[in-house]
C-alpha cells in the first residue's frame, strides 16, 4: 500500500488491487472482521475463556445464560448438564473448528492439486483414470461416504478428518485440471519449454502459480464445510469424541436437554453457523477480488 | 443537417484510482451516404466512443456531451425504450470478431430472424424470405442451406458476412463497423471491406468505419478522423490526410509505415507509448512523443480551424512544416517538402 | 510508391552451411471425430523445403490454416515431424534434444500471453540461464541486465510484474527472453501484429538491430505482406500446407508467378488513397484442411485453373531466386485481376 502513496502516478499494486475489489462487496469484509475475531479467541482461548472447559462444578449443573432468569455472572452463557461452562467449552471448541478446517482443506488441497497437476497435465489415458474414480467418488452422497470411511477408520477426530479430505478431493481435482488445461497450451508456458524447462518445472513453477486464484476460492469455501461436515460427524458420534469440546459433539451431548434447557443446543450451534457464514461470505469477496471474469472496468 | 451529429462527447469510467477518461471532447459528424473513418491506436477511444452512442456501455460509465443527434432525434433526451427502438433498426453495428458476436446455442437462421421479428414484425414466411434475400445480399452461397447452420460450422468470414447481413435487416440509415477485419485473413478482410463499401453504395448509407490499419482506411474511407488518447487530434477527406497530415501525430504515424520506408533501413518511429490513466500529462496529450512539441505545448493546446483539419496542435504542419513554430519552421523549411 | 533496393541480397546457395535446415518436413494431425467413426487425418503441413542462414530473415508468408504455425512448432522442436529432417546447425533435431533446443528460440504474437503473469520481469529473464547454464546468481544477473538494456529496457524493471508494461515493453521483454541463451535462429510468430501501429515501428527497428549486431536468423511467420516486404530476405508463401512459392522478397514482390501470391499482394491494403486499385478478388475461402481439394490445394479459388491443376499436384519448379508450385504462372506481365 505504502508504493500506491508515494508514487501516485504508478499503476496500483496488485494488493492495493485485491482490497479494492474485496473491500466493495460489505459481506466479505464483514465475514473477514468475524473471522478474525474468532481466530483471535481460538488462538488465545486460555487467556479468554473464564474457565476451563472440562472442568465440573457440581453446583451449577444446567445453569441458564446471565440474561435469564436464574442465570450468573461468571457463567455468561450458561453451563452444560454437568456443569461446564458454555462460553469457555466454544471458545475452546473453535480451536478445534479452524483446526479441523484447517487441516483437511490443506490435506485435500494438495492432493487434490498433486492429481488435478498430473491429470491435466499429461491428459490421456492418465486423466481417464483419474477422472473416473473422482466421479465415483462424487457419485457418493458426501457425508454418507464420510460416515463410510469413518466407521471403516474408527471413530475419532483424527479419523473424521482424513474422511472428510477424501470426500472434499475430486472438488479440487476437478478446478486444477480444469486450470492446468487452459494454461497448459498458453504461450507463456511453451516459451518456457522452448527455453528447456523440464516437466516438472513446468508443472509446479510456470502453470501452477497462475492457477491458484479459483483454487483459494474453492480452499475458502471448503473449509466452512469442513467445519460443517466434522461437526455433524460429532453430532452423529462418529467425530471427536467426549469430553472434547468440539461444537458438534457438544451438540449431541445436549440432545436429550432441547426440551428443558435451550441454550445448552443453541450457543453452539449458533457458533456454528457464524464461523460457517462468515467464510462463505468471506470467499464470495475472494472470488470477487480474484476472479478476472467478475472484475467490472 | 448531417444524418450523424456528435458533439463534445466525454465518456468516463470510475477506477480504482479515480476516473478514467476514456473519450474526452470527441465531436464527430457523419451523413448520409459517406464513409467516415476513425482511425486510432488502442486506447484512443475510437471504440467508446461509438459504443457510447450506440447505449451499449456499462451502467457505470459517465457519458456527457453537448450534443448527440442521430436523423432529426436527439439521442440524449430519448428514453430508453425509445433509443432501442432506433438502435438495431436506423443504427446498427458490428464487431471485430464475428464468432463470438453470434450466439453459438442457435441456427444463424433464427438469430437473423429474431432481429427481423423484433424490429420488423415480420411473419414467418416473409422472415426466411427476407433472410435468403440478406444471405445472398452480403455473398454467402447457397443461402437457404446456411439458415440451419450454426455459428461453429461457419469460418470467420462467412460469421462476419451474417453479421453484417443481421445488421442490415432493417436497412439501416447508419452502420458503424468496429475494425470488421482485424480479425480476418487477409484475402477474407479484401472480400468484406469491398462488401461493406458495396452495401453503402447501393443502400445509400452512412458507414463509419473503426479501425487502426491505415491502408484500411486509405482503401475504403471518405473523410477521416484521426484520434488520439481519447482526443480527435485532425480530421480530413482521405486523399489529404496521406499526402499532406496536419498533426504531427499522424504524420508520424504514416512515416512509420513499413512500405513508406526503404527497404532493410531503420523505420522513422514514434518514441514512448500511448498515455494510460496515470501518466496524462498537461496540455497537449501527444507532446510527450512530438518532436516539435515546446513549453507551450506542454501547459495548453489548441483546435486549429479547418484549414488545418481542425488539428489539435499548436503549431500544425504544412507539407511536413509546423506552422508558427518558434525554431523549427526555418530549419526545416528547406528539408522535407 | 517506389522502393530502391539497398544492399541487394544475395541468392541463398552462396552463403554456406544453412543454421536451419527443413527436407520435405511433415506433420499429420489425427483428429478423431467420436467413438463411431474413423479419425481423421489433418494434413497440417505437407512437404515443407526450407534453409535459413545466419544473418537472414526468411518470411513465412499465409493465411489461417496454411500450417505456419506448425511449422513454428516444429522448427522450435515442441513437436516431431510426422516425417521429413529438421536439422539445427548441420544436426537431426528431436524433441527432447536439449543440447540444440537453445539455438533456436521463439517470440510470440500476443505479448500480452507470452509472458508469464506471475513471475517478475527477472525472473523470465533468468529462467532460461538458470535452467541451460551453470552460471552463479551474479554472473546470470548481469547478463540479464545487458539484455534488458539492449532491448531498451531499464533496469529498474528488473523487479516488476509483466502486468505493469504496455505491449511494447513486453513483446520487449519477450525478445529478451528468447536471446538470453544467444540462440542462432529466432523464430518470429506474427511479432508485431498485435502491436499498436506507432509501437510497431520501435520493435521492427529492435528486431533489425538485434539481427546485425548478434548474426541471428529469424524465420519470421506472418499473415500479412507490408511487414514482411521490409524485413525479409526471402519468402516462402504457403497455402493448405504447402510452399506454393518461395525465392528472394524482391523477386516474389517484384514479380509474384503463382497465382495465390498475386491476390495475396493485391488484397493487402495499402496506405496510399491516390492508388486504389482493381484488386483480383479471390472467390471463396480456404478449403477445409480435413478434406483438401485434388491436385493443385489453390484449384478451387484459383482463375487460372484448369483440368490440369485439379489432378495433379503441381512440384516447385524455377530457379534459385524464385520458385513456385503452378503449371500456369503469371509470367513477366503484371497480374490482371480475374475477368468474371
Amino acid at each position: 500500500m505504502a508504493a500506491t502513496e508515494t508514487k501516485t502516478a504508478a499503476p496500483p499494486s496488485g494488493l492495493a488491487e485485491f482490497w479494492f475489489y474485496f473491500s466493495r462487496n460489505r459481506g466479505a469484509v464483514l465475514g473477514l472482521g468475524i473471522f478474525l475475531v474468532i481466530l483471535c479467541l481460538a488462538i488465545a482461548a486460555p487467556l479468554v475463556a473464564p474457565h476451563s472447559p472440562s472442568e465440573q462444578n457440581r453446583a451449577a449443573l444446567l445453569l441458564p445464560p446471565v440474561f435469564a432468569k436464574g442465570g450468573q455472572l461468571t457463567y455468561l452463557m450458561g453451563t452444560d448438564p454437568v456443569g461446564r461452562d458454555i462460553l469457555s467449552r466454544l471458545i475452546y471448541g473453535a480451536r478445534f473448528s479452524l483446526f479441523i478446517g484447517l487441516v483437511v482443506v490443506s490435506l485435500s488441497v494438495i492432493s487434490g492439486v498433486l492429481v488435478g497437476l498430473v491429470a491435466g497435465y499429461f491428459r490421456g489415458r492418465v486423466d481417464t483414470v483419474i477422472m473416473r474414480l473422482m466421479d465415483i467418488v462424487l457419485a457418493f452422497p458426501s457425508l454418507l461416504l464420510a460416515l463410510v470411511l469413518v466407521a471403516v477408520l474408527g471413530p475419532g477426530l483424527v479419523n473424521a478428518m482424513i474422511a472428510i479430505s477424501l470426500v472434499n478431493l475430486p472438488h479440487f481435482v476437478r478446478l486444477t485440471r480444469a486450470s492446468v488445461m487452459t494454461e497448459r497450451t498458453k504461450d507463456y508456458v511453451i516459451g518456457s519449454q522452448v527455453a528447456g524447462a523440464g516437466t516438472l518445472r513446468l508443472m509446479f513453477m510456470t502453470i501452477l502459480p497462475n492457477c491458484l486464484a479459483p483454487l483459494i476460492v474453492q480452499a475458502t469455501l471448503a473449509f466452512s464445510a469442513a467445519i460443517l461436515d466434522a461437526a455433524a460427524l460429532g453430532f452423529l458420534g462418529m467425530g471427536a469424541q467426549p469430553p472434547t469440546p468440539e461444537w458438534g459433539t457438544m451438540l449431541a451431548e445436549a440432545r436429550e436437554f432441547i426440551q428443558r434447557a435451550w441454550w445448552v443446543v443453541t450457543f453452539p450451534g449458533l457458533a456454528i453457523l457464524i464461523t460457517v457464514l462468515a467464510i462463505n461470505l468471506m470467499g464470495d469477496g475472494l472470488r470477487d477480488a480474484l476472479d478476472p471474469k467478475l472484475k467490472r472496468s | 443537417m448531417p444524418l450523424l451529429e456528435i458533439q463534445n462527447l466525454t465518456v468516463e469510467f470510475p477506477t480504482i484510482s479515480g476516473l478514467f477518461r476514456a473519450v474526452d471532447g470527441v465531436s464527430l459528424t457523419c451523413d448520409t451516404g459517406e464513409i467516415l473513418s476513425i482511425v486510432g491506436e488502442s486506447g484512443s477511444g475510437k471504440s467508446v466512443s461509438m459504443l457510447a452512442l450506440m447505449g451499449l456501455l456499462p451502467g457505470n460509465a459517465r457519458i456527457t456531451a453537448d450534443r448527440m443527434q442521430f436523423d432529426g432525434k436527439d439521442l440524449l433526451t430519448l428514453s430508453a425504450r425509445q433509443r432501442r427502438s432506433v438502435i438495431g433498426k436506423d443504427m446498427a453495428m458490428i464487431f471485430q470478431e464475428p464468432m463470438s458476436s453470434l450466439n453459438p446455442c442457435f441456427t444463424v437462421g433464427y438469430q437473423l430472424g429474431e432481429t427481423l421479428r423484433l424490429h420488423m414484425g415480420l411473419g414467418r414466411a416473409a422472415r426466411r424470405a427476407r433472410s435468403i434475400e440478406l444471405l445472398q445480399l452480403v455473398g454467402i452461397p447457397a443461402p437457404e442451406d446456411r439458415l440451419g447452420n450454426y455459428p461453429h460450422q461457419m469460418s470467420g468470414g462467412m460469421s462476419q458476412r451474417v453479421m453484417i447481413a443481421m445488421a442490415l435487416a432493417c436497412n439501416p440509415k447508419l452502420l458503424i463497423a468496429d475494425e470488421p477485419t482485424t480479425a480476418l485473413d487477409v484475402t477474407i478482410q479484401a472480400q468484406i471491406l469491398e462488401l461493406l463499401v458495396r452495401l453503402q453504395r447501393e443502400n445509400g448509407m452512412a458507414l463509419v468505419l473503426i479501425t487502426h490499419d491505415m491502408g484500411v482506411v486509405a482503401e475504403t474511407a471518405e473523410r477521416v478522423q484521426v484520434q488520439y488518447a481519447g482526443q480527435k487530434v485532425e480530421e480530413q477527406p482521405v486523399t489529404g490526410l496521406f499526402t499532406d497530415p496536419h498533426h504531427p501525430y499522424t504524420a508520424a504515424l504514416l512515416a512509420s509505415l513499413p512500405e513508406r520506408a526503404v527497404v532493410g533501413q531503420r523505420l522513422p518511429s514514434i518514441p514512448g507509448v500511448v498515455p494510460g490513466q496515470h501518466d496524462r500529462p498537461d496540455g497537449c496529450l501527444f507532446s510527450p512523443r512530438c518532436a516539435f512539441a515546446t513549453d507551450l505545448c506542454r501547459r495548453e493546446v489548441h483546435a486549429q480551424g479547418p484549414d488545418f483539419g481542425q488539428a489539435l496542435c499548436n503549431y500544425p504542419l504544412r507539407l511536413g512544416i509546423p506552422t508558427g513554430h518558434p525554431t523549427m519552421s526555418v530549419a526545416l523549411a528547406g528539408e522535407d517538402a | 510508391m517506389t522502393q530502391p533496393m539497398m544492399d541487394k541480397p544475395e541468392p541463398s546457395s552462396l552463403l554456406g552451411a544453412p543454421v536451419l535446415e527443413g527436407r520435405d518436413l511433415t506433420r499429420y494431425y489425427a483428429i478423431s471425430r467420436g467413438a463411431f467413426k474413423p479419425s481423421a487425418t489433418v494434413k497440417a503441413l505437407n512437404g515443407v523445403s526450407f534453409s535459413l542462414h545466419s544473418g537472414r530473415t526468411l518470411a513465412v508468408v499465409g493465411e489461417s490454416g496454411c500450417g505456419k504455425s506448425t511449422l513454428a512448432r516444429l522448427v522450435t522442436m515442441i513437436e516431431d515431424p510426422t516425417s521429413g529432417d529438421l536439422l539445427i546447425d548441420g544436426q537431426p533435431a528431436h524433441v527432447g534434444d536439449r543440447s540444440l533446443r537453445s539455438l533456436v528460440q521463439i517470440v510470440f504474437q500476443n505479448p500480452y500471453g507470452s509472458l508469464n503473469p506471475r513471475q517478475k520481469v527477472g525472473t523470465i529473464l533468468d529462467e532460461p540461464l538458470r535452467i541451460n547454464t551453470k552460471d552463479d546468481a551474479a554472473t546470470r544477473r548481469a547478463k540479464v541486465e545487458e539484455m534488458m538494456r539492449k532491448v531498451g529496457l531499464r533496469p529498474e524493471h528488473y523487479d516488476r510484474y509483466p502486468h505493469m508494461f504496455s505491449g511494447g515493453q513486453r513483446q520487449r521483454i519477450a525478445i529478451a527472453r528468447a536471446l538470453m541463451l544467444r540462440p542462432k535462429v529466432l523464430v518470429l510468430d506474427e511479432p508485431v501484429s498485435a502491436l499498436d501501429l506507432s509501437i510497431q515501428a520501435q520493435v521492427l527497428n529492435l528486431l533489425m538491430d538485434l539481427q546485425k549486431e548478434m548474426g541471428l536468423a529469424y524465420l519470421f511467420i506472418s499473415h500479412g505482406l507490408s511487414v514482411v516486404r521490409h524485413i525479409a530476405d526471402d519468402i516462402m508463401v504457403m497455402y493448405l500446407g504447402r510452399p506454393v512459392e518461395t525465392g528472394t522478397s524482391e523477386a516474389v514482390f517484384a514479380n509474384p508467378q503463382h497465382p495465390y501470391t498475386a491476390a495475396l499482394l493485391s488484397a493487402t491494403p495499402i496506405a496510399n488513397p491516390q492508388g486504389r486499385r482493381q484488386r483480383i478478388a479471390l472467390q471463396g475461402e480456404l478449403p477445409s484442411p480435413l478434406k483438401p481439394p485434388s491436385g493443385c490445394p489453390f484449384n478451387p479459388r484459383c482463375w487460372r485453373a484448369t483440368d490440369e491443376c485439379r489432378q495433379i499436384m503441381p512440384a516447385l519448379s524455377g530457379d534459385v531466386a524464385q520458385q513456385f508450385a503452378c503449371y500456369h504462372p503469371l509470367g513477366d506481365k503484371p497480374p490482371s485481376p480475374p475477368s468474371e
